[in-house]
């Protein structure tokens, strides 16, 4: 049941660390490379669509609204959007999605800009939620001042639990993190290019038992942008349009992280069951995989969540090489967060989507023309196939 | 300094129980759904019926992690984190910052008891091995 929209261009600003730069010039480059990839200008820009909006309550997270954007680029939108409760870092793309199809806009400008690494301080951690608030509200008031502040500890403790269940080992997440590297090393936009072997991995120093430093993505400073545009404003653009197969957003347990009945699944697995109901495509179907990994350990839960293996399987499926170089199913081509730099799922996608055009170089995937994409980790999900025809 | 939660209507009594060594837990009174975090109506029947009870403040470790990062400046570490499914509230789960353990020694299905910490106004449950 394919929708009426398309992914048409994207664009990524040179993402660095302690950049010191303004957010909005990481952004207005992202914009103009999308523009370009697009075969767009900015006047055909009719709608504007961000995750979470402009938000202080986490050091960089997002420095950047829709207003501001609107204002720093000179656009002139009749539809404009920004979701912090939504299918997860996806939610811009879904409901651009959803807003062309319905004629809302013809091209919907959706970005994700982050300070993270420049923004972060020993006293102001990037990702601890509420960090210098003197009282906290919501799900987070039950996590954080219990001291579970970082979400590499409510990640341990899935990953605890899944270990325990399955027989997974640190090695597992381990081939996880090394196969994303050697992605990263054909792919010059990465952040870490360094040749990584299982010892640095398993040397690493421990974050969150049993995640290590290599088990965390990498905050950054940079900007992303996907271009959606309507089915028949997409044929006009310069690339064949990715059109959006299928998506899926579903929450079926509580918002929060520990209160999920099986903590060895995520909202992953909501979003995903939603989303091959609406497909006639199979996990078979399907050539390169844009799996979220802010931890690595939402990897296998991911591959689980989509159906590419059983519940508990993963881990021979990694052992048996399906996601790295090489694999039936490769999954984060351009290193993923892991080596790529947090852009909270921006940066998969603009990755799935390189490898559909056919323009991913030496880590290029053999004739592309379905990607899986899934972002979010723990409770927030968003599941998504697009393909090239 | 750990940041405090801030005291609504639906958490008081969880984060103030405490004070007189109990670990307050809310349930529905007419479908007697135990209800975590809590709230002032009942998710499942959606009765405006619900009351706290003391529950025995044990319970079993479903999962647990130690945290090896200082996230702030003050933070001591290592430390381990647990998530505890509660003796007398059937599906409640909570996050347990655990003390008075060697933070290797906490594994799954370990059985703990309650303690509390006060700041403030608020009384942290926390959590160490019953045994
Ligand atoms: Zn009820």
């Amino acid at each position: 049941m394919t929708l009426n929209a398309a992914i048409t261009g994207v664009g990524m600003s040179d993402i660095g660390r302690k950049t010191n730069r303004p957010a909005i010039l990481h952004l207005a480059e992202a914009a103009r490379r999308a523009l370009d990839s697009a075969g767009l200008t900015k006047d055909d820009i009719d709608g504007i669509s961000t995750y979470p909006g402009k938000a202080d309550n986490s050091p960089g997270m997002s420095p950047l609204g829709t207003g501001e954007v609107r204002n720093a680029l000179g656009l002139k939108t009749r539809w404009h959007s920004a979701v912090p409760d939504g299918p997860s870092q996806m939610a811009p793309i879904q409901v651009a999605a959803m807003a062309v199809a319905t004629g809302q806009a013809r091209h919907v400008l959706c970005f994700r800009a982050l300070t993270e690494s420049s923004s972060q301080t020993a006293t102001r951690r990037a990702s601890i939620p509420g960090a210098g608030r003197a009282r906290l509200g919501g799900w987070y008031s039950y996590l954080v001042p219990a001291n579970a502040m970082s979400a590499s500890n409510w990640a341990g403790w899935m990953a605890t639990r899944y270990f325990h269940e399955y027989g997974m080992t640190r090695e597992h997440l381990g081939l996880v993190a090394t196969g994303q590297r050697a992605f990263a090393q054909h792919n010059p936009a990465a952040v870490m290019r360094t040749p990584l072997t299982m010892e640095d991995y398993l040397g690493a120093r421990m974050i969150s038992s049993p995640l290590g430093l290599f088990d965390c993505d990498v905050p950054i400073d940079g900007a992303c942008v996907v271009i959606v545009s309507a089915a028949d404003a997409a044929k006009d653009c310069a690339q064949a349009p990715l059109t959006i197969e299928a998506m899926g957003a579903a929450l079926g347990s509580q918002e929060t992280w520990d209160q999920r009945a099986d903590l060895t699944t995520m909202g992953a697995h909501d979003a995903c069951a939603d989303l091959w109901t609406r497909t006639d495509l199979k996990p078979a179907d399907v050539d390169v995989l844009a799996l979220y990994d802010g931890f690595s350990i939402f990897v296998p839960y991911w591959l689980e969540a989509f159906g590419f293996c059983g519940h508990g399987e993963a881990k021979d499926f990694i052992a048996e090489g399906n996601i790295g170089p090489g694999g039936r199913f490769p999954v984060n081509t351009g290193g993923g967060q892991l080596s790529g730099g947090r852009l909270h799922g921006f940066g998969l996608l603009h990755e799935a989507c390189t490898q559909l055009w056919g323009q991913g170089g030496g880590r290029q995937v053999a004739d592309a023309r379905v990607a899986a994409c899934g972002m979010g980790g723990g409770f927030i999900a968003g599941s998504m196939l697009i393909r090239r025809d | 300094m750990r940041p405090l939660p801030e005291l609504t209507p639906e958490n008081t009594v969880f984060w103030t129980g405490g004070a007189e060594g109990r670990l307050m837990i809310a349930f529905c009174t007419d479908c007697a759904h135990a209800i975590h975090p809590p709230q002032l109506v009942c998710p499942k029947c959606w009765s405006e019926a619900v009351e706290f009870k003391a529950v025995p403040g044990t319970g079993t470790v479903y999962t647990c992690t130690v945290n090896h990062q200082p996230w702030m400046p003050d933070m001591p570490v290592p430390f381990a984190l647990a998530v505890v499914d509660l003796d007398g509230a059937p599906g409640v789960r909570v996050t347990a910052e655990v003390v008075n353990a060697d933070p290797d020694s906490v594994a799954i299905g370990q059985t703990m008891k309650v303690g509390f910490l006060n700041i403030d106004d608020v009384w942290f449950p926390r959590w160490e091995p019953a045994q």
